[in-house]
């Protein structure tokens, strides 16, 4: 690989380069932890309504049981990720800090262990040549009844994404395998150890939908992740892309603009230019719905950052709160500050530790004091440092200052709705002004003064 | 951070474990980029205005130590004392304060007396900046408001005229700047002497070797707007060879870029980012603006040079640049 090709490489318009800091977890296999004694599961993991229960306390489920249903079209159902008997009805704090309703259920029988249950999940044979065998609304079904949901982070329900619509037809499925959040090493590994049934669910999702093409976007960090799907891809004909690595590669309009060249209209979705996408973690979902008939009950989920002391890859059930995640990697190191549930950069940091594991938790951060030392904020000096990375290509000192000000036609002026939060001006800012705070503060004042 | 687990019956709150070692919560996001604060982006300024006080002091012996001497004592006592009546805490460790103290020293003649380098700092700190609300909000760059304030206030002693001191001890000192040679009798400087520095001038100004060298610096640290200076020289070059042609005797291009101001303006005046816009395309309009206003002033008017106005004028609007170059976001059509 000479200069050349790295510069060739797919791309998009500004971002940054923080310091990756995957070494923590990179490379170390996934461990499956052991079945906790209870899990919760709050009645909303996912964008949209939330789902509706279908079971009574005291009631006895297993593994795989439906327990509740989504209602709404952009809903997802739930089901039970271990055998035991459902408790009376909790309330669950998220990582987001919203209190929420859920279903606790303790656990009777700890069912599959290590092994079997990787074999269940993600190993053994996957086809790679079965579109003969199933319709795409067969495949559409089985994603709708397995509540899949997007599992990069953002958790939006994948049958509403990977769904045929004649007015707007799909030629490509872009597979996001970027992971360019620091720290996060899930995907990575799931794309080294569980080849074969991402190429599997991808080629599905590609039937469904009727893309021809099928481009699978990793960045150029994680080259054993990539070569591993090389190897996998048989004569599925999906192409692996490496791309430059840059945040916020993995946002799926960034991603869609580095590996298609089109850019998601303002306010469309990627259908808009024919594209369907799908993160590598939920293809592997998609896989295990479609052919082993298995709902989303189990995820990969990575637990690194200097402030733990054993940083790991495990395979773990939904519900299972982050403090004993933590402690089954050791425990925290002395100088540990911040528990993050995601990524370092769009991540939520966490107060309470029985949080539960949700659908779209992508991995726990833990930074230590050292990490998130920042000088008080600072007067703007105008700088400008924080137009030149933003992904968006917006005016971030700007929208900050409209909401800090309640300047909400100044706000809309700068398309303060085209933020999604991604950090980087605030990464940037050498005033350390909290921008993306501001900036959600405002985009909240726009949204409230539309819905008047 | 503590949970409220009164009056939550049937909720996990109350077993909610929440560690009091562990209480740090923040919006995201929850790293910063190490090493880049607006400190760092002052003392970067200073670093790239080594070689230029090197140069002057090299060149103005004394008169050099004491006007920066003069101008840094004079702009930190008011930036301190401008703090104190707001109550606040002097803010003179960001460092803005001393570049605008050393961009005033350097923007003053050799011969400038005490009380112009006092006077100006007052009006750079006090009005320009301090009256605005401090760093971050006056709509002028500070130093230049004190020159210009000075700078008519005391036509006699710092007009073009005013560079000149026939008594000086130093050979430069007695000479008139290379702009005003020109203007006034054709003279023209050698290239040699403008690269070096060895005329008449500003203190700063003169050496057009370490204000590129400077300059370099601070665009390549990206603590200065490399388009500011692009667009504002490419500019300016042109109205050179409109006004010269492509001419290698007499007062060429070179002399253009080379003499007065332009290039320590470009560098270091301009590219002030409290007082020039904040998006790319409008950084360009405003070096542009800078550059043609320079040579129209320089070309058409009675002064030799206009680096101080034309950026004045352009500070002026910046808002409106700002206004009119809303960058279209990721995915308009």
């Amino acid at each position: 690989m000479g200069w050349f090709d790295r510069y060739r490489r797919g791309t998009f318009d500004r971002g940054i380069h923080p310091p990756a800091n995957k070494h923590f977890s990179t490379g170390s296999d996934i461990e499956i932890v052991p079945c906790p004694e209870r899990v919760v599961l709050p009645l909303q993991q996912n964008v949209g309504g939330p789902c509706t229960p279908v079971v009574k306390p005291r009631q006895k489920v297993t593994w795989g049981e439906l327990i509740g249903r989504g209602e709404a079209f952009v809903s997802s159902a739930l089901h039970a990720p271990v055998t035991g008997t459902v408790e009376r009805s909790v309330m669950t704090t998220l990582a987001n800090g919203r209190h929420m309703p859920a279903i606790a259920i303790r656990t009777d029988d700890p069912g599959l262990q290590r092994q079997d249950l990787w074999d269940a999940v993600f190993g053994g044979p996957w086809p790679k040549d079965c579109i003969g065998i199933y319709e795409p609304q067969q495949i559409h079904e089985a994603i709708l009844d397995a509540g899949i949901v997007g599992l990069g982070g953002a958790a939006f329900p994948t049958h509403v994404k990977i769904n045929p619509n004649p007015q707007k037809p799909i030629h490509t499925l872009v597979v996001n395998g970027c992971e360019c959040e620091p720290y996060l090493t899930s995907d990575e590994q799931l794309m080294r150890q569980a080849p074969d049934a991402i190429i599997a669910g991808a080629f599905l999702a590609s039937y469904a939908v009727g893309a021809q093409r099928v481009i699978i976007g990793v960045e150029d960090n994680k080259p054993e992740a990539a070569e591993s799907l090389r190897q996998s891809v048989g004569r599925t004909g999906i192409e692996v892309r490496l791309l430059r690595t840059k945040y916020p590669q993995g946002s799926e309009k960034h991603l869609i603009k580095a590996v298609v060249g089109r850019e998601v209209p303002l306010g469309g979705l990627p259908a808009d230019v024919g594209v369907a996408i799908g993160n590598v973690g939920t293809m592997a979902a998609v896989a295990r719905a479609v052919v082993r008939s298995r709902p989303l009950t189990h995820r990969v989920i990575c637990v690194t950052g200097a402030g733990v002391a054993q940083p790991k890859n495990l395979l773990v059930p939904i519900g299972i709160s982050i403090g004993e995640l933590i402690d089954y990697c050791g425990g925290l190191t002395a100088d540990a500050a911040r528990i993050v549930a995601g990524g370092p950069m769009m991540g939520f940091a966490v107060a309470d530790r029985t949080t539960p594991v949700t659908k779209g938790t992508s991995g726990i951060t833990i930074l230590t004091h050292e990490d998130t030392a920042t000088a008080a904020a600072g007067p703007c000096v105008r700088c400008g440092r924080c137009v030149e990375v933003c992904p968006m290509g917006l005016v971030p000192t700007k929208l900050a200052q409209a909401a800090r000000t309640g300047d909400l036609r100044l706000a809309r002026r700068y398309n303060i709705l085209a933020c999604f939060e991604c950090g980087a001006c605030a990464y940037s800012c050498p005033a350390r002004i909290p921008l993306v705070q501001w900036i959600r503060a405002g985009k909240a004042q726009v949204a409230r003064s539309q819905g008047r | 951070m503590t949970m409220k687990a009164s009056g939550m019956e049937k909720t996990d709150l109350k077993n909610a474990s929440v560690d009091p070692t562990l209480t740090e919560v923040a919006p995201s996001p929850h790293l910063v980029e190490g090493g880049r604060t607006t400190r760092r982006m002052m003392i970067d300024v200073l670093v790239a205005l080594a070689p230029l006080v090197g140069a002057a002091i090299y060149f103005f012996r004394w008169s050099a130590v004491r006007q920066m001497a003069i101008c840094l004592a004079a702009c930190l006592t008011v930036e301190a004392l401008c703090a104190l009546m707001r109550r606040r805490r002097p803010p003179l460790a960001d460092g803005s304060a001393a570049v605008t103290a050393i961009i005033l020293a350097l923007s003053l003649p050799a011969t400038a007396p005490w009380y112009a380098g006092v006077i100006g700092s007052m009006v750079a700190i006090g009005i320009g900046k301090a009256l605005f609300g401090g760093l971050g909000m006056n709509l002028f760059n500070p130093a230049m408001v004190g020159r210009a304030f000075v700078m008519i206030s005391f036509a006699g002693a710092l007009g073009a005229a005013g560079y000149q001191d026939a008594g000086s001890t130093i050979d430069i000192m007695t000479q008139a700047t290379p702009l005003t040679a020109f203007q006034q009798s054709g003279v023209v400087t050698g290239l040699a002497d403008l690269l070096i520095g060895r005329t008449n001038g500003s203190l700063g100004e003169t050496s057009a070797l370490a204000c590129l060298a400077g300059g370099l610096f601070l665009c390549l640290r990206r603590s200065a707007a490399w388009r500011i200076p692009a667009s504002m020289l490419a500019i300016a070059a042109l109205f050179a060879i409109l006004q010269t042609g492509f001419t290698a005797q007499g007062w060429t291009p070179a002399h253009h870029l080379c003499g007065g101001a332009l290039l320590f303006g470009a560098f270091f005046i301009a590219t002030d980012p409290v007082s020039s816009p904040l998006t790319p395309q409008g950084q360009m309009i405003y070096g542009a603006g800078i550059g043609a206003l320079v040579m129209i002033i320089r070309i058409f008017s009675g002064y030799p040079e206009g680096v101080m106005f034309a950026v004045l004028l352009m500070n002026g609007l910046t808002p409106l640049i700002n206004r009119w170059t809303i960058p279209p976001p990721f995915g308009e059509q």
